[in-house]
């Protein structure tokens, strides 16, 4: 038999309840492999004895007959999301020691399915980032590596760590949060899927807060199967959560039957962007012959205002995360350093406890928000972030779903495309206008580069029809075959 | 839009993040040229757009006014930097 941590989420959680091997063997197993990739830097936190305490319950569970979806399945949390009583610092120094006194929806819900937590992953700070170069906990590596180049590569971002432990197979399956691309980059530059749901799908109560107009939680595995599974577990109402929908989560993994006929896939021409890479262009090909192949119709489409999504993103995100990072203050949580007034005390501590991007996004937030300028920015921006929303609306009129790429290159080494700060948000070209309009989207893996790296490819859907995602992306995921870093 | 040493400094005390003289140049070309970039909005006609704040497109859900947490000053003052009687401890801010 392969190694446990080899086996998709769905083997393992299989294997689980046929009682072939047991969960703190699954547990054991994992937690080894996680100090064998170290040198990745996935995790902030490791919870080992938390893993064999739950992986034993599980234990006990599956002996009665009993447990859950995902019972015994070890699973890695993105440190945006509060776990009770296990350090939650959302990558940034300002909340180093910060112990939620309660846990997150999402996470609570993972937990009553049976799954087992082995540690909090590492994350770029406040989830500002799309590289994961900006944690105070150190930069993630990519497991991958290009062909003849030794060079460590990003994993993308901001939830590397979850990427990186993913593909590294540390972990069977991780949370991930995407505001701006956040879950489907990183999923992409690792060789993953990644699915960011329709806004109000997933509970947002418990996530450290970056733009909430934008942010959603999503899981990230190694198959589509397995998303679809986290999914399930991860998502529904939450009256905690008032933009969180009461609508039943479908069965996600029964709708992959790999039947795409008649589906009506949009190409948008406006993501055919100018000096697009050759390899990128190819890719988005292949993918609509395959699906096309399968039996999908492929129509053209426009979406005219797409081109202003990450302008737009880069006042509307700024504007909510200064307003949501003014609780970081010195008093209730977190870093104090003291000062003579508690002007001056606020001053001190957030010029202490924020890095560089975050303290940029918030001035920029600050900026657009204040007096004289709010209304030539912030509600500019939200004027066309309802031209952008409507854009969709029309060509869902015409299209059951959209295929495009998911990121613009494949992973980069520290160093590259870092000569100033616009050069990095271009990075989420491609993701950011499903965030403006509360699309879900998803990243599968759908071929590699020239050099050996993985690319992604993405559908975006109609809001809450994650089941279409799911089941088209299968059957790319079926055409494409799985990658797995050497 | 251009950014000068003395916005930037402005910017910063509104947001409470102390910038060091000496750093202020440097964040005054980075957001500047982050600005310049969001300038392109400019062109986009909005005449008649009405703002879009929320995506979910339903009423807020309302609830019983009643109180439905509290009573856990301990777990609300357990990650405080200083606490005392109670309360969290600040510098005075009254004379």
């Amino acid at each position: 038999m392969s190694a446990i941590t080899d086996l998709s989420l769905a083997a393992m959680a299989a294997g689980l309840k046929a009682r072939q091997f047991s969960a703190v063997e699954v547990a054991q197993a994992h937690i080894d492999a996680i100090a064998r990739a170290r040198h990745l830097n996935a995790f902030i936190l490791e919870t080992p004895e938390k893993a064999l305490a739950m992986a034993a319950a599980s234990d006990a569970r599956l002996a009665r007959g009993e447990g859950g979806a995902l019972e015994g399945v070890p699973l890695g949390i993105k440190d945006l999301f509060c776990t009770e009583g296990v350090q939650t610092t959302a990558g940034s120094k300002i909340l180093e020691g910060f112990v939620p006194p309660y846990e997150s929806t999402v996470t609570a819900n993972l937990w009553r399915a049976g799954a087992v937590m082995l540690g909090k992953l590492n994350m770029d700070e406040f989830a500002m980032g799309s590289a994961n170069i900006t944690s105070a906990y150190g930069n993630v590596e990519n497991p991958w590596r290009r062909r003849g180049d030794n060079r460590p590569l990003v994993p993308g971002g901001s939830s590397g760590g979850s990427a990186a432990a993913v593909a590294a197979r540390i972990v069977a399956g991780a949370t991930g949060t995407d505001t701006g691309g956040s879950i489907r980059q990183p999923a992409s530059l690792t060789g993953i899927v990644g699915i960011k749901p329709t806004y109000g799908r997933c509970s947002r109560w418990g996530i450290v807060a970056f733009a909430s107009s934008l942010d959603q939680a999503g899981p990230m595995g190694r198959t589509v199967e397995d998303a679809a599974i986290l999914l399930r577990a991860m998502a529904g109402h939450d009256p905690k959560d008032s933009t969180s929908v009461d609508l039943p989560v479908p069965d996600y993994a029964a709708a992959l039957t790999g039947e795409v006929r008649g589906l009506k896939i949009g190409i948008p021409k406006e993501y055919r962007l100018d000096g697009m890479a050759p390899e990128i262009e190819a890719l988005w090909r292949q993918g609509i012959d395959w699906l096309k192949a399968a039996g999908a119709e492929i129509r053209d489409i426009s979406l005219p205002h797409t081109r202003h999504s990450l302008p737009t993103y880069y006042i509307i995100a700024p504007a909510e995360a200064s307003s949501n990072l003014a609780r970081y203050d010195g008093v209730r949580y977190g870093l104090r350093v003291a000062g003579d007034s508690l002007d001056a005390l606020y001053e001190a501590t957030r010029a202490a406890g924020f890095g560089a991007e975050v303290k940029r996004r918030v001035l920029i937030g600050t900026y657009v928000l204040s007096a004289g300028y709010y209304d030539a920015y912030y509600l500019k921006a939200q004027k066309i972030r309802s031209l952008i929303l409507k854009d969709f609306t029309d060509a869902f009129r015409e299209v059951d779903a959209i295929l495009a790429p998911t990121a613009p290159s494949a992973a980069f080494a520290i160093g590259e495309k870092m000569d100033d700060p616009v050069t990095m948000y271009l990075n989420d070209v491609f993701t950011v206008p499903a965030n403006l309009a509360g699309l879900p989207g998803i990243s599968v893996p759908a071929g590699l580069t020239g050099d050996g790296l993985p690319l992604g490819l993405q559908v975006i859907g109609r809001p809450f029809d994650e089941a279409t995602l799911f089941r088209a992306a299968h059957v790319i995921e079926r055409a494409a075959g799985s990658f797995k870093p050497c | 839009m251009s950014i000068d040493h003395a916005t930037v400094a402005r910017v910063a005390q509104l947001a409470r993040i102390r910038v060091a003289p000496e750093q202020r140049e440097g964040l005054a070309a980075e957001l500047s040229g982050i600005l310049a970039w969001i300038e392109q909005l400019q062109a986009v006609d909005t005449d008649g757009v009405e703002p879009m704040a929320s995506v979910v497109d339903r009423l807020l859900p309302e609830r019983a006014d009643v109180v439905s947490d509290g009573g856990i000053p301990e777990k609300v003052l357990a990650n405080a930097p200083e606490a005392a009687h109670g309360y969290f401890v600040v510098p005075k801010v009254v004379e």
